[in-house]
């Protein structure tokens, strides 16, 4: 009776859905080809392989590990995306360049307390191409400097846009706003660019390696990222869940207009959306440098379609599913290296995007809200 | 800024064709000017060299404002894939007309057909892959199909730049993309150089006896030659926005659902318009980005899409002649004379300094000087700063940019009318 029904269901499911169904074989094929290539055998048909390869636990954990890290600062980011998104309700194109703000911010500020007291030139010690490079163990003080400025400094600066572009605009439609954005993304993106140039610097290395598995080691500028995103997160959630700011914020989410007729002061939760979201957006920009340890004018900007796929394969204005769709984004742009060539991995993270959007606009855990 | 718009009032009465080909004569005219007082003894061939760079982008813009303002301003189909379509148009002339056997080492081998196969085979390739992409996307809202469009242009970006697309072997034939050390073609500039010095050596003559280079010569005949493409593309799409076929479109764009209501099948008005846009994109793609017979995946970021973008709401979108308008005002004014202007601004005898501080650091001192040099040095880097300022700027003030929405109504009769002999009381 349990097996008719659910067959019958699932035969239900391939008729109406009929993209649902390829997806789940593709997604079933990938899971027994991985299963297969751990176990370091190839299955041939006719010469050609069919399925399997060769893979070792160690680089399959350590790739889920760079995935987890990636996809946790981009979910970092993705919550204010995620935010301005439904709350204001426009796709803000800015985001990525705000992220980079954050992170050039944070790192003058990193930089500035690292070289106090040095006899260098403030040149020297403001700009980043001096071959100097921090470490989460080496520099904790700079590096928890630069954390708290990339955020505050992050904040102003989205608020400063909020103020100049966005506020006369109020009640604009969403794609009039999201043009304004793309001129946000260009200034700003430029300005940074116009300060500090336009070369790809080297700002941070990691100082200690700790050994976990065999095969797995961690560097102390992950497990900081690792920490301050897993940390924010949870802060983000008690945020939303134990303050009449957070609830206030969830029922904007859910529904501006009922919110306003409940008195909810719609103006002052816009404010602190951009705040939150900023101070999220810098800082995630801020720990993504400190893992890569390079830093450029337009490295956020390249991040963003990353950030929308995360936002969106979460459902967009699910602040969960922004941190969820951040993680999720990062392995798929990290494991599809086990399927594709490593030129076509990030392709395939934009390639589960346009999927989502299509099967499933409300995104992977479509109808759950922020609530 | 009342003058303003009363000059504007006064150029809108203008015929169409007068109007651009007023402004574009104008620009040259700012351009030579500014080659005057910069050149000295080289002044007619640098203003030459200018005019030949604007015309060119002019032109290979128009074509791309015009394209996506038919599948946005009359539509409603907000496509920032611009970028990747150009670059599967770019991408297929190369690889019908790369040579089979590449004579530079290294060089991918192609089909080697003659560029008017392979310019309309990236037509139709470009069409084809935008109506793959607006089959499923076309039922999304505006923004999600956005996001859809410009993730595509990236994977296709990503796909062309790849290392196992750049040469493979299929059915005896050896082609490819080049990867990111991109591909070699037949230049669509060479077969323009060839007419110049061929037919034109009378032209290139005069032209060298007052100072112009040859190769600027080619440069100016390669321009126009794109404009005479956007004249025909212009009068094409006009023709179209006019029919029975273009009044759907727009109504479309004002509101799908009462166009379905009264029996037109949207979705097919839907892909016809954005395949017709994709395949005008996929010819520019490969008469701008490949005019010297070269692409490579570089050429094709995202960036380029947002520039167009740019470009069609400050002329203003729904308007033909303001897409061309845009493009003209987007290049010349705010792309290229900012970067000339930059090279040549005076700076009081100081050299630029390497970094911000030094620059900023003398102004304590009274000394401006570092600060204007390092200004001037970075000229082309602000002028973008400028772009999005100004974009923002018209979204917020003249959301219909220069000339956006004027005058086209959805319907076929004339609705301005008097209504007086209509009957009905008269002496309220």
């Amino acid at each position: 009776m349990g097996i008719a029904k659910s067959v019958s269901e699932g035969r239900q499911l391939a008729v109406e859905r009929p993209g649902v169904g390829v997806l789940a074989v593709v997604l079933l094929y990938l899971v027994a080809d991985l299963l297969v290539k751990l176990s370091g055998t190839t299955v041939l048909a006719f010469g050609v392989p069919l399925i399997g390869g060769s893979l070792s636990t160690g680089s399959l954990l350590s790739m889920i590990l760079d995935g987890l890290l990636v996809g946790l600062a981009v979910g970092l980011a993705g919550i204010g995306l995620s935010m301005t998104y439904s709350i204001l309700d426009f796709a803000n194109f800015a985001h990525g360049d705000t992220v980079t703000a954050g992170a050039f911010l944070g790192w003058v500020a990193a930089s500035l307390t690292a070289t106090i007291g040095a006899d260098a030139a403030l040149s020297e010690r403001f700009l980043f191409d001096t071959g100097r490079q921090l470490g989460a163990a080496s520099a904790l003080l700079p590096i928890l400097v630069g954390l708290v400025v990339a955020a505050i400094g992050t904040v102003a600066v989205v608020l400063l846009i909020d103020r100049l572009t966005y506020r006369p605009m109020r009640g604009a439609d969403n794609i009039s706003l999201l043009i304004a954005s793309i001129g946000v993304a260009l200034a700003l993106r430029y300005l940074i660019a116009f300060v500090f140039g336009t070369q790809t610097s080297g700002v941070a290395s990691s100082s200690v390696r700790f050994l976990i598995l065999p095969g797995l080691a961690v560097t102390d500028n992950e497990l900081a990222l690792l920490f301050v995103s897993v940390s924010l997160m949870v802060g983000v959630h008690l945020l939303l869940q134990r303050t009449k700011l957070g609830k206030a914020m969830r029922a904007m989410a859910d529904n501006e207009d009922l919110a306003r007729v409940t008195g909810i002061p719609t103006g002052r939760v816009v404010r602190f959306t951009w705040i939150l979201g900023g101070a999220l957006a810098g800082v995630g920009g801020y720990l993504l440098v400190l893992e890569s340890g390079t830093i450029s004018f337009n490295f956020g900007w390249i991040l963003l379609l990353l950030i929308f796929a995360a936002v969106i394969v979460g459902g967009i204005g699910s602040i969960y599913g922004a941190m969820a769709g951040g993680v999720l984004i990062g392995l798929v742009d990290s494991l599809a290296l086990i399927w594709l060539p490593s030129g076509l991995t990030r392709a395939a993270a934009f390639a589960v995007l346009i999927v989502v959007l299509l099967l499933r606009p409300s995104g992977i855990f479509g109808g759950v809200s922020t609530a | 800024m009342s003058a303003l718009d009363d000059a504007w009032a006064r150029a809108e009465r203008l015929p169409d064709a007068v109007l651009v080909a007023g402004y574009i004569v104008a620009l040259w005219l700012v351009l030579a000017v500014v080659a005057a007082a910069v050149g000295g003894q080289q002044a007619t061939n640098l203003a030459a060299g200018f005019v030949g760079s604007v015309t060119l982008l002019i032109g290979a813009y128009a074509l791309l404002t015009l394209a996506l303002n038919l599948q946005w301003g009359y539509t409603g189909l907000f496509n920032i894939g611009i970028a990747g379509f150009m670059a599967v148009g770019a991408y297929t002339t190369a690889i019908l007309t790369a040579p089979v056997n590449p004579s530079t080492a290294g060089g991918v081998p192609g089909f080697g057909l003659p560029l008017w196969v392979g310019l309309p085979g990236g037509m139709v390739a470009a069409a084809v892959v935008g109506a793959v992409a607006a089959l499923p996307a076309l039922r999304l809202r505006a923004d999600y199909l956005a996001i859809v469009t410009v993730a595509l242009s990236e994977i296709i970006r990503l796909f062309v730049n790849w290392r196992g697309a750049a040469e493979v072997t299929y059915f005896g034939q050896t082609f490819g993309t080049g990867g990111a050390t991109g591909i070699g073609f037949k230049s669509p500039r060479r077969v323009v150089a060839d007419l110049v010095t061929g037919v034109g050596q009378p032209v290139v003559s005069a032209a060298q006896s007052v100072g112009v280079s040859a190769p600027n010569v080619v440069n100016i005949a390669y321009g126009l030659g794109l404009l005479v493409l956007v004249a025909a593309s212009f009068w094409l799409l006009n023709r179209l926005v006019e029919s029975p076929f273009g009044r759907v479109l727009k109504s479309i764009r004002e509101d799908e659902t009462v166009t379905q209501s009264l029996g037109k099948d949207t979705r097919l008005f839907k892909i016809k318009a954005f395949m017709i846009g994709c395949a005008l994109m996929g010819l520019a793609g490969a008469l701008f980005r490949g005019n010297a017979g070269y692409i490579s995946p570089a050429q094709f970021r995202p960036t380029v899409t947002f520039y167009i973008f740019a470009a069609l709401i400050i002329g203003g979108s729904g308007s033909n002649t303001g897409s061309i308008l845009g493009a003209a005002t987007f290049t010349a004014l705010l792309f290229y004379l900012p970067a000339r202007l930059g090279e040549n601004l005076p700076t009081f005898g100081a050299s630029s300094p390497g970094n911000i501080i030094d620059a900023v650091g003398p102004l304590g001192a009274l000394n401006p000087g570092p600060l204007v040099a390092y200004v001037a040095g970075n000229v082309s880097t602000l002028r973008f700063v400028l772009i999005g300022v100004v974009l923002i700027y018209i979204v917020q003030h003249r959301p219909q940019g220069l000339l956006g929405y004027r005058n086209e109504p959805a319907a076929s009769v004339d609705l301005s009318r008097p209504r007086a002999d209509d009957g009905g009381e008269t002496d309220e």
